[in-house]
């Protein structure tokens, strides 16, 4: 096995784990913001998918151009979740907790199949984008544009996160995190803050569905898979971290890259699970969590 | 003082177990009055998501531990019987309880590191924990990997568990199952672990203050939880005659253990009874009449349902009936 072999191995699992950090980002912040886990992840990651492979087969428009646009709706989508559901699992007086499990769960189980019934469940993709079958070499080590642009579009969608705590509104996410009642008592209405921490959560796997777009399979339960890495990524990192899911992210696409390019591809997962369970039992609250 | 709330304690205690034994009664006569054949199977289907309900509800319900990964424990009692019976020739009926305690085991070892997390952390580890061995399982060629296993039918026998054409005794077979862990839950409510649990859930800095050792006492629901799982999983595959890691380990199966105790009423003797009775028959019939016509539109039933439920009923179905008991103790009073 040579080292080029290798190299271009492990830097095209960092580029795969920006993805998944980013997708990781979005469930680490709703969580952060709030103690709501959303198991509708995965369903909002394929929904996104879904929007641009139909935007570009009606309108033919690249998935590059389309990132506001789907990254717009899908953070529509996060604010009508918040206010239809989630608002309302927050005024449950008993067993609370589960009524936020169970309302995301059908929610995820019900996307699933409005995909299922609209589109099927063959596989589909997208076949003539801008960046499709273009690759980027550098000397021997050749890497794929769609993962390459996936990799830096997640880096801005980081940095884009970064400036936004800077912002006034970072600080009034902040403080509603820190505690929600008191924030009121300034003027700051918890409800706009939490929808709009929604919006943002689920515009962040909007924009991994569009990059991924380029060149993942897109199927009904393609984000069986992405959800399940995310939950580990946000373990690893730490609940509630962004700075946590973008290091985490790193460290699973390696580790997935290398156990494929070592081990076997069908148990690429395999390293993965390893993580989780040395988190489990060494360090619970992740890298960068709070317990 | 004292006296007067042991005394009605005892008395709703009794009150249970005659309900229960009435409702025993009517579910064993049940089949003798319906002749459609789907129907039948339904009401076994039923049943066993009963006892499975209940299982979880040990450790969901009473010690208020929300367990996204039962499946496991389902596919690991499933398999254990399956293996021994396919390739040992071990009879199921000995090799639902080899099957009841390696899952028992497993749900123990799994709360050994995951009791030290709570709430979220904790439903988080056991979807991930459960999904992983589903991946591992349909990589693993001694159990045949993704390709499952088939029970050959060497003929209608009660000492192999196997029936084909007649529905009757698989049945009684559920039946006896649901009660039997109806029983255990029953007997959990009246016990010092019942009591133990429920503080634990209900309060855990109190439950510590009363001198429960709380890390123990999930540990012991949850290995009684898993190992009733995993029983309802070696019947499972008895009565269909095949399994594979998407149809007894996958994250849908367990919600839907889950979700007959959410329905119905978490932490309740008859929650997941009730919770049975209501969402198998929907979600069955929706997959009967919706899933062929249209495919999706089942799911989307299934899901908006769960959402409805769980949103308009947090408390469960059961509360529908309290409220109604307890309207009339007042009007007693």
């Amino acid at each position: 096995m040579s080292a080029t072999l290798i190299a271009q191995v492990a830097i095209g699992g960092l580029l795969m784990g920006l993805v998944y950090a980013v997708v990781a980002a979005g469930l680490t912040l709703i969580f952060g913001l709030m103690d709501v886990v959303n198991f509708a992840h995965g369903a909002l990651l394929m929904v996104a998918m879904y929007a641009t492979l139909l935007i570009h087969r009606a309108t033919g428009l690249d998935p590059l151009v389309q990132l506001p646009l789907v990254a717009l709706l899908l953070f529509g989508a996060g604010v009508v979740i918040y206010r239809g559901l989630i608002a309302r699992t927050l005024s449950v007086r008993v067993n609370a907790g589960m009524v936020q499990i169970f309302v995301t769960f059908g929610l995820s189980i019900f996307l699933v199949g409005a995909a299922e019934f609209l589109f099927g469940s063959d596989f589909q993709s997208i076949n003539a984008s801008f960046l499709g079958g273009r690759s980027l070499a550098f000397g021997a080590i050749i890497l794929p544009w769609p993962l390459v642009a996936s990799g830096i579009v997640a880096l801005l969608v980081f940095l884009g996160l970064f400036l936004l705590s800077r912002t006034e509104f970072g600080h009034a996410l902040e403080a509603t995190r820190e505690d929600h009642e008191a924030v009121a008592l300034i003027g700051i209405d918890r409800d706009r803050v939490f929808g709009i921490g929604w919006g943002i959560g689920t515009a962040s796997v909007g924009i991994a569905g569009v990059m991924l777009a380029n060149f993942y399979y897109i199927a009904p339960d393609v984000g069986t898979n992405f959800a399940l890495i995310a939950y580990v990524t946000v373990a690893l990192g730490g609940f509630g971290s962004i700075f946590g899911a973008l290091i985490a992210g790193l460290i699973i696409g390696l580790v997935e890259a290398l156990t494929a390019l070592f081990i076997d591809p069908a148990l690429k997962q395999i390293g993965i699970f390893l993580i989780y369970l040395a988190v489990l039992m060494i360090r619970p609250r992740g890298l960068f969590g709070h317990l | 003082m004292a006296g007067v709330v042991r005394g009605t304690l005892a008395a709703r205690r009794r009150r249970e177990v005659l309900l229960g034994i009435a409702i025993l009664a009517f579910l064993a006569v049940l089949p003798l009055g319906i002749s459609n054949v789907y129907l039948r199977g339904l009401i076994v289907l039923a049943l066993l998501y009963a006892g499975l309900s209940q299982a979880w509800n040990i450790l969901g319900g009473y010690c208020g531990q929300i367990s996204l990964g039962h499946a496991l424990y389902f596919g690991i009692g499933a398999y254990t019987s399956t293996l021994l019976f396919t390739r040992l020739g071990i009879s199921p009926l000995l090799g639902m309880f080899a099957g009841g305690l390696f899952s028992g085991l497993a749900a123990f070892l799994v709360g050994l590191p995951c009791f030290r997390l709570s709430g979220h952390y904790y439903a988080i580890a056991t979807l991930v924990i459960g999904m992983m061995a589903a991946l591992l399982a349909a990589n693993w060629d001694f159990i045949n990997a993704a390709e499952g296993i088939t029970i050959s039918f060497h003929g209608e026998s009660w000492a192999d568990l196997a029936f084909r054409t007649a529905i009757l005794p698989f049945h009684y077979v559920m039946l006896a199952y649901a009660a039997l862990i109806w029983l255990i839950a029953w007997l959990i409510e009246g016990s010092r672990w019942g009591f133990f649990w429920r503080a634990v859930k209900d309060d855990v800095a109190a439950a510590r203050s009363l001198g429960i050792s709380i890390y123990p006492s999930k540990l012991a629901a949850a290995a009684i939880s898993g190992a009733a799982t995993g029983i309802g999983g070696a019947l499972y595959a008895q009565y269909v005659g095949f399994i594979d890691p998407e149809s007894t380990l996958d994250l849908s199966l367990s919600v839907l253990i889950a979700l007959p105790a959410v329905v119905g009423g978490i932490g309740t003797l008859w929650g997941p009874l009730l919770g049975a009775a209501v969402l198998i028959p929907v979600q069955q019939l929706s997959v009967a009449w919706l899933g062929s016509a249209a495919g999706g539109i089942d799911l989307m039933v299934y899901g908006a349902l769960i959402m409805a439920l769980a949103l308009a009923r947090p408390e469960g179905l059961v509360s529908f009936f309290q409220a109604r008991a307890r309207k009339e103790a007042a009007g007693h009073g």
